[in-house]
């Protein structure tokens, strides 16, 4: 397998690392000189004679808000006026427009913000540099004596002004800084301040281009037929209903699977309908999901595993415990199911190719499209368009999708194809967030302070095997442990020991990847202990976290003080459920308030106090919290991928695989602590906490223990 | 045999087999993609239009069974020229990844025709046959609601 070169430092380090050597290229693609027409300053701002400033964003728009975000920052520095600003995605172009923590251009693991605050403040900062130096030539005016705001470059003293379209020509031969010179933080005028998303009205009309709406001339639309059984190969194809259906052009099998080619989606679905496969099931998983899960929970129990993290003598403290508190928690494959489909279209002309799709890692994808169709990564051209949500699936260590993509076109010889995937072929598709299951151990003194805590816990490596296994170092893999290890909590001895399992059905990153599971099982046994022993579960949070973590104290102190905590128990048969779970170097705290409703949980709503450090927009970071938790308490309350004792996947449409709807969803009031601490990740960030918050409540509602996921089991 | 649709106040005539679903009439062949394709089996709403005025989910609606003027989207407003309730969407910064708004939209225009000021529970009952991944819902109520107010006041 191609092996790529994330960088270590960056990866791996979490945050602290992650705003590292921001570099401006000032070369790239685009910067060749304009005659007339838009210019660009360097290959992330171009500014028209219009005024429009275009902001070329590295990272893909799925509604997290990078399109919006970035542009704040350039904005920024740029003194520009907000109505000015635009927003476009950058080209494939890996040495311009990397993210600095994966070392290659892609968007993952929260870090679009984190890797490029100051980059894009630079950006924005040494276009103004060049527009300054642009007025004081033609004015013949010191640049020290030039001022820029609200996208108006001035000179009081000779009452000169000009807008941005007017100089930009002229700008061009000014010199790019080389250190441009931010704002100090006291400055801003836009970050900081709920500014509108720039994508919202097309978002709102139906005129934001997704890769479902890109047609292009002579285009067939493809589908293709994959294995009921996950790891099934094709062994026998007839093909002759499915062409003899009108608008049905061409039928080939392709690795993945057999590819219907046709005039339009309706004949293709038609056309793969008509298909009559056999399978072959020699490396297919043919087990069920219960199987599969006491398969975990066996590692989990019997495996050495290898320790991710420890602190303090934690043999000494259960040999020497009064009591010891175990449980064990199961958690499931989850599908990401976002709702724009996996779709993408290709052109391939031979000696050369282009892509239009919602890519999250172009230089993957790039490169493995550029492998199957035999021509160099150059010769790839990837359009990245706005996405119908990911939550981590358009992002596949080993390009999944593009692979199939380039296969379609490889079999499909010269020409454009639009491949569709249905809802089955995304529910039953595999690539899911991998089933874990954890033991924990708690050990306690006579006075029912915890003293030694044991998080054993089996699940896939994320990135074992995969084109990113260089971020797993001494056998552990820091996207499986997330969550499990540097807790808030001081419990004096600990030990987080993570068994690696195998699994047959291909796993992936899952809106917030460890911590999807680490959160849950930590802070739902943390709950269970406290109760055990007769303690809040604030208070005793609160102890637990003596001097060791201010920011995760201040949230959860914020937190009671919001929802005016007096217990566990609310009148009318509600139960309220606390969790603390910091992630993305962002701190959260949650309390759910929670009554059941026809047998099932029915969570009424969630206080949230975070602090995420500097918000550039806080209504977008407020939107992204709303949006986790929901995703979050979607898989929480119901989602569940099963295996048939035949081994066939049995959900494959939403009325199977049950998500969250309106009347579910809680009212979210959420308090977000200012700080000046540098930006946390907030894509992912509101997702852990709002298992085990739930939990806690229905713990408190049945007086049983939740020990699995989901609470409501079809 | 060729059909002719209205659609958004205009007449377009499609050849297509009378069981092709009008969403991929409409996506496919007619080229208005604001309608989106999120299951195919009525279980998300993000196809949802109007056909004389009453939300269907256009996936499971028959070219041959289009009983009537069919609109979308595109036929409610513009980026530059936003219906009443776009404008409460956009108010209140609904859109995440945008996807499955439109369906949104469309089915909370509906709604709103029908009863000028819902309640909560009533905007739950309607809307919740549309989902949305990215948590959006509680914006979308409140979208709702101001759309409800600018409606009567307008």
């Amino acid at each position: 397998m191609t092996k790529f070169s994330p960088t270590r430092r960056g990866f791996l380090a979490g945050g602290a690392a992650l705003i590292i050597g921001a570099h401006l290229p000032v070369g790239g693609k685009m910067a060749a000189k304009a005659a007339s027409g838009p210019v660009s300053l360097n290959a992330f701002v171009r500014i028209a004679e219009d005024n429009t400033v275009t902001v070329i964003v590295k990272h893909i728009e799925f509604g997290q808000g990078p399109f919006t975000g970035f542009a704040t920052l350039v904005a920024e520095e740029l003194d520009a006026e907000w109505s000015q600003m635009r927003a476009e995605h950058a080209p494939a172009d890996t040495a311009t427009y990397q993210n600095f923590a994966f070392g290659i251009q892609g968007t993952g693991a929260s870090t679009a913000v984190r890797n490029a605050f100051t980059q894009m403040r630079q950006a924005g900062a040494a276009a103004r540099s060049m527009l300054v130096q642009a007025a004081a030539r033609e004015w013949g005016v010191p640049e020290d004596e030039i001022t820029v705001a609200k996208g108006v470059v001035s000179h009081a003293a000779s009452g000169q002004s000009a807008q941005f379209g007017e100089l930009v020509a002229a700008a061009q031969d000014s010199t790019p800084p080389e250190e441009p010179k931010l704002k100090d933080p006291a400055d801003f005028v836009l970050i900081g301040k709920d500014v509108p998303r720039l994508d919202s009205a097309d978002k709102t009309t139906g005129a934001a281009q997704f890769t479902l709406d890109v047609f292009r001339q002579g285009m067939l639309t493809v589908a293709v037929a994959h294995s009921p059984w996950i790891g099934g190969k094709v062994k026998s194809v007839d093909a002759a209903a499915a062409l003899a259906i009108d608008g049905v052009e061409k039928v080939e099998t392709i690795p993945t699977g057999v590819a219907v080619y046709a005039r339009n989606t309706y004949c293709a679905f038609k056309g793969r309908d008509a298909l009559e496969i056999d399978w072959n099931l020699s490396e297919a998983e043919t087990r069920s999901a219960e199987e599969q899960m006491d398969e975990v929970a066996a590692a989990a129990a019997t495996g050495e595993g290898v320790v991710a993290e420890t602190y303090g003598d934690l043999d000494a403290a259960f040999a020497g415990a009064a009591e010891v508190i175990e449980a064990e928690y199961r958690l499931p494959f989850l599908a990401h199911a976002p709702l724009e489909v996996m779709d993408g279209v290709i052109e391939n002309r031979g000696d050369a190719a282009e892509i239009w799709m919602g890519s999250q890692m172009q230089t993957v994808d790039q490169q493995v499209t550029a492998n199957i169709l035999g021509i160099a990564p150059e010769q790839v051209a990837i359009n990245t368009l706005m996405a119908g949500g990911s939550f981590g699936r358009r992002a596949q260590y080993d390009s999944q999708f593009a692979q199939e993509l380039a296969q379609v076109a490889k079999a499909g010889g010269q020409g454009t194809f639009k491949l569709v995937w249905s809802r089955k072929d995304d529910i039953q598709g595999a690539y899911y967030r991998p089933q874990a299951v954890h033991r924990q151990r708690a050990a306690l003194d006579e006075t029912g302070r915890i003293i030694g805590w044991q998080d054993k816990f089996a699940t896939e490596s994320i990135m074992g095997g995969s084109a990113f296994e260089v971020v797993i170092q001494n056998g552990v893999d820091p996207f499986s442990v997330e969550g499990s290890i540097h807790k808030p909590y001081d419990f004096g001895a600990f030990e987080a020991r993570w068994v690696p399992t195998d699994s047959k059905v291909p796993h992936l990153w899952w809106r917030s990847v460890g911590h999807s599971h680490t959160a849950f099982a930590n802070e739902v046994f943390l709950d269970e202990v406290l109760q055990a022993k007769g303690k809040d579960p604030v208070a005793g949070r609160l102890e637990l976290l003596g001097d060791k973590s201010p920011r995760d104290r201040r949230v959860l102190e914020r937190v009671a003080e919001m929802a005016n905590w007096q217990g566990v128990n609310g009148s009318d048969g509600k139960a309220y459920g606390v969790a603390l779970h910091p992630s993305y170097d962002a701190h959260f705290a949650y309390i759910a308030e929670v009554s059941e409703v026809d047998g099932e949980p029915r969570v009424r709503k969630v206080w949230v106090a975070a602090d995420v450090g500097i918000a550039i927009n806080p209504d977008v970071v407020k939107a992204q919290i709303e949006g986790g938790l929901g995703y979050g308490l979607s898989a929480a309350l119901f989602n569940e991928i099963t295996f048939a004792e035949d081994g066939q996947v049995e959900q494959e449409n939403f009325d199977s695989y049950r998500l969250l709807r309106i009347h579910e969803m809680p009212e979210v009031e959420i308090d977000l602590a200012v700080s000046s601490e540098k930006p946390g990740g907030i894509g992912e960030a509101g997702t852990p906490p709002i298992a085990p918050a739930v939990s806690n409540a229905w713990r408190v509602l049945k007086g049983q223990p939740v020990r699995r996921l989901p609470l409501v089991r079809a | 045999m060729p059909t002719d649709l209205r659609i958004n106040g205009k007449t377009h005539q499609v050849d297509l087999p009378d069981d092709v679903p009008l969403l991929w009439v409409l996506r496919d062949e007619v080229g208005l993609t604001g309608t989106k394709f999120g299951c195919g089996v009525a279980a998300c709403g993000a196809c949802t239009v109007h056909i004389d005025g009453e939300a269907v989910r256009s996936c499971q609606v028959a070219l041959s069974d289009v009983w009537g003027e069919v609109t979308t989207i595109e036929g409610l407003g513009t980026p530059d020229a936003m219906a009443a309730i776009q404008q409460a969407w956009v108010e209140h910064q609904v859109a995440q990844c945008g996807y499955c708004q439109s369906g949104q939209i469309m089915q909370a225009a509906s709604l709103l025709a029908e009863n000028p000021a819902p309640s909560d529970a009533e905007i739950d009952d309607v809307m919740q046959g549309n989902l949305c991944r990215c948590g959006t819902y509680p914006r979308i109520r409140a979208a709702i609601h101001t759309a409800a107010r600018k409606m009567q006041e307008a």
